[in-house]
């Protein structure tokens, strides 16, 4: 996959590229902004990284003129500005993502993955299957070899995300931003919970576990 | 919301009013006097003019007797313009004047009376007004000698009848003005209030519009403005230094972050040193964690946040959280639940409330043993809204509780468990940013009450109406 990476900061810059490339990716980097907008603009790219603050160009202008010029390559910015509604501002730039510096690579790489993954041919789907786990988006019912599972709306939320995503990494972060649509941290990690929960609904009493912790990152649902 | 005030409850309407009622007054008692005045004036002239006359005739009857006067009164009769003089016997009936009958309404003897007779002009009997007085003359005669005064009686009768009218014409008018002044003093201070009211609300870029008279409310609006003015640079400075202090420590603590985890990649996983460099992460991630509470507490209690307001239910607001919750607390053996409670719409930020409940219960769940409870209420209440968190944990002694809210305060009992003393903190800084109270009390029967306590208006903003959710 085809990465740009905008990012003034020379020292994250080069940990950023040289971490994408050694997860396999192509990557093209930029430290201003005005580098930045031309090469989004004159080269195909799957995502683009964009710090918020550049020189010349800042990152929510970098975006608003790509888009103004029909260019609908995800974009993830990365700030180190002070949370609360930059996000908001951030997202209505036109970014599709906002990650707060200090970040961990696994968080980025997870959302670059998941916003690749967003860009695939939207092809309407009404079932998810994950091995003989199968999800009903239409009924909200949820099978596993053939069985009925019972599923909280929130549970069914969760496990329809993490199968949307299936062999990717979720960090919890995602998952509280996009089941609970929560933007901090609890102070106590109840997603741990919340996914014990559920892994105790869909993995028990069944041979081979669908839904995997990686450590040090999230959570992985696939069926090997 | 209060609404905005009627044109009878405004200050300058009242003002109006009562000098209006002040200015009615005056003027009648001013006409009164005015005519008061001249009456007694004008009747002095004519009791000269017939006092005159009396002397004359008084003269005349004691030199020549009664018919010398009878003579002396008909001689005076034919050339009489304004005066009137009749001498009658004790029966009343005329012996000689210029007027037919004795008047019927004419008084007892000796005093000034006014009295109605009718005179003949222009071949019609009409009825008159006169002034005069009678003498008691020997054997049973009577003179009475009077000044026709219907013209002045005709003016008064037209002075009476008019005034009352000029009184209630005065407090319509008046009445009238003082409406439209205060309209329009209103609309001047609606315009102020509703400016001030949308600024309070977040948007400091408001101003007061002049209307370039110059005049008081000018000097008023230009004031307010140069007063804005110096609080959206402070607002804008205090912003700039919370954005370049919160870029000037992530951008290093980025680095370092980064160069650990590079580290530990070049390593082998499960060597001492990674296991090292990795408890170094976690130290910098929970560093990071405490930065990051420590600047959005600073934000939200200054108020410099750029959080967006919206139409909020807390009923809504404390569901999820209690759902975010729910499998922590049973985990616990806790009893989590969100009490049924009424529709509770308040203008808030969602996920600044979100977190302050969130730290809430996460301190609920903390600190009550298995076992316990922990009860979320979402509730109207006479003094405003509220939003509590009640718990049947150990409680926190009435001489701690000013204190846990303090940045990094943690009490003893609770050293060993995990948190960065600032969750209390920041819920105390998301209550200010509300114009909000946040309190701690006992519960009954035993643990810790958390209530934060809405006012029923945060801001008066007149005719503003709630912002749909922004987000």
């Amino acid at each position: 996959m085809r990465i740009l990476v905008v990012e003034d900061d020379l020292e994250a810059q080069r940990y950023l590229v040289q971490g994408l490339k050694e997860s396999g990716h192509v990557v093209d980097e930029a430290a201003d902004g005005d580098t930045g907008l031309s090469l989004a603009l004159s080269r195909p790219y799957d995502v683009a990284v964009i710090d918020r603050m550049l020189p010349g160009l800042d990152g929510l202008k970098v975006v608003a003129e790509m888009r103004e010029h029909g260019n609908g390559v995800p974009v993830l910015f990365l700030s180190a500005l002070s949370e609360v509604d930059d996000r908001v501002k951030g997202l209505k730039a036109g970014g599709d993502d906002y990650l707060t510096k200090p970040y961990a690579f696994v968080e980025l790489l997870a959302r670059i993955d998941a916003l690749m993954r967003r860009r695939m041919p939207a092809n309407v789907r009404t079932r998810l299957d994950v091995g003989d786990l199968e999800l009903d988006l239409l009924t909200r019912a949820a099978k596993r070899s053939g069985t009925d599972i019972e599923l909280q709306p929130r549970e069914f939320r969760l496990l329809e995300y993490l199968m949307r995503h299936a062999g990717q990494v979720v960090t919890r972060t995602m998952l509280l931003e996009s089941v609970w649509e929560y933007h901090f941290d609890p102070q106590t990690n109840v997603i741990d919970v919340h996914i014990s929960r559920l892994r105790a609904k869909i993995d028990k009493g069944f041979e081979a576990p669908l839904l995997h912790t990686v450590r040090g990152a999230g959570y992985m649902i696939r069926a090997h | 919301m209060r609404t905005k005030p009627g044109i009878l409850q405004t200050q300058a309407f009242r003002i109006v009013l009562v000098y209006v009622l002040l200015f009615a007054v005056s003027v009648t008692a001013l006409l009164f006097f005015t005519y008061w005045n001249t009456r007694r004036t004008l009747d002095a002239q004519v009791d000269q003019i017939i006092e005159a006359e009396i002397t004359g005739l008084s003269e005349e009857y004691q030199h020549f007797g009664l018919p010398g006067l009878a003579e002396t009164v008909r001689a005076r009769s034919v050339r009489a313009g304004q005066s009137i003089y009749i001498l009658a016997d004790s029966l009343h009936h005329s012996v000689a004047g210029n007027l037919d009958s004795w008047p019927q309404n004419a008084g007892a003897t000796g005093q000034m009376m006014e009295f109605d007779f009718e005179r003949l002009i222009d071949g019609k009997l009409e009825p008159r007004r006169a002034r005069g007085r009678v003498f008691a003359l020997t054997g049973g005669f009577s003179l009475l000698v009077a000044q026709d005064v219907h013209d002045r009686y005709l003016t008064e009768r037209m002075f009476t009848t008019t005034l009352p009218w000029t009184v209630v014409l005065i407090l319509i008018l008046g009445a009238a003005g003082g409406a439209l002044m205060s309209r329009n003093m209103l609309q001047r201070l609606d315009t102020i209030n509703r400016t001030s009211g949308e600024i309070i609300a977040g948007d400091l870029t408001r101003r007061v519009p002049l209307n370039g008279s110059g005049d008081e409310f000018d000097i008023l609006a230009e004031n307010l403005n140069r007063m804005l003015d110096r609080i959206e640079r402070l607002m804008k400075g205090l912003r700039e230094v919370t954005d370049s202090v919160a870029h000037d420590l992530r951008t290093p603590l980025n680095r370092l972050r980064n160069r650990l985890e590079e580290s530990v990649a070049r390593l082998n996983a499960g060597g001492q040193q990674a296991d090292e460099i990795e408890r170094a992460i976690t130290e910098t991630d929970k560093l990071i964690a405490t930065f990051n509470a420590l600047l959005l507490i600073a934000e939200t209690d200054a108020g410099t946040t750029r959080a967006a307001m919206s139409a909020l239910d807390l009923g809504g607001v404390a569901a999820d959280v209690v759902e975010l919750y729910e499998p922590l607390a049973e985990e616990r053996n806790i009893a989590l639940a969100l009490m049924p409670g009424a529709d509770v719409v308040i203008e808030g930020n969602r996920s600044l409330i979100a977190q302050a409940l969130a730290n809430l219960v996460d301190n609920a769940i903390k600190y009550t043993p298995a076992g316990g409870k922990v009860r979320i209420r979402a509730a109207n209440t006479s003094t405003g809204v509220e939003l509590s968190v009640a718990d049947s944990g150990p409680g926190i002694p009435a001489a701690d509780r000013s204190r846990v809210t303090e940045r990094f305060v943690r009490l003893e009992a609770s050293r060993s468990s995990p948190g960065t003393g600032l969750g209390l903190s920041l819920v105390v800084a998301v209550a200010h940013f509300h114009h909000a109270e946040f309190l701690l009390e006992d519960n009954v029967p035993s643990g810790l009450k958390a209530v934060l306590r809405f006012p029923k208006t945060a801001v008066r903003m007149p005719g503003a109406p709630l912002k749909s959710a922004a987000e």
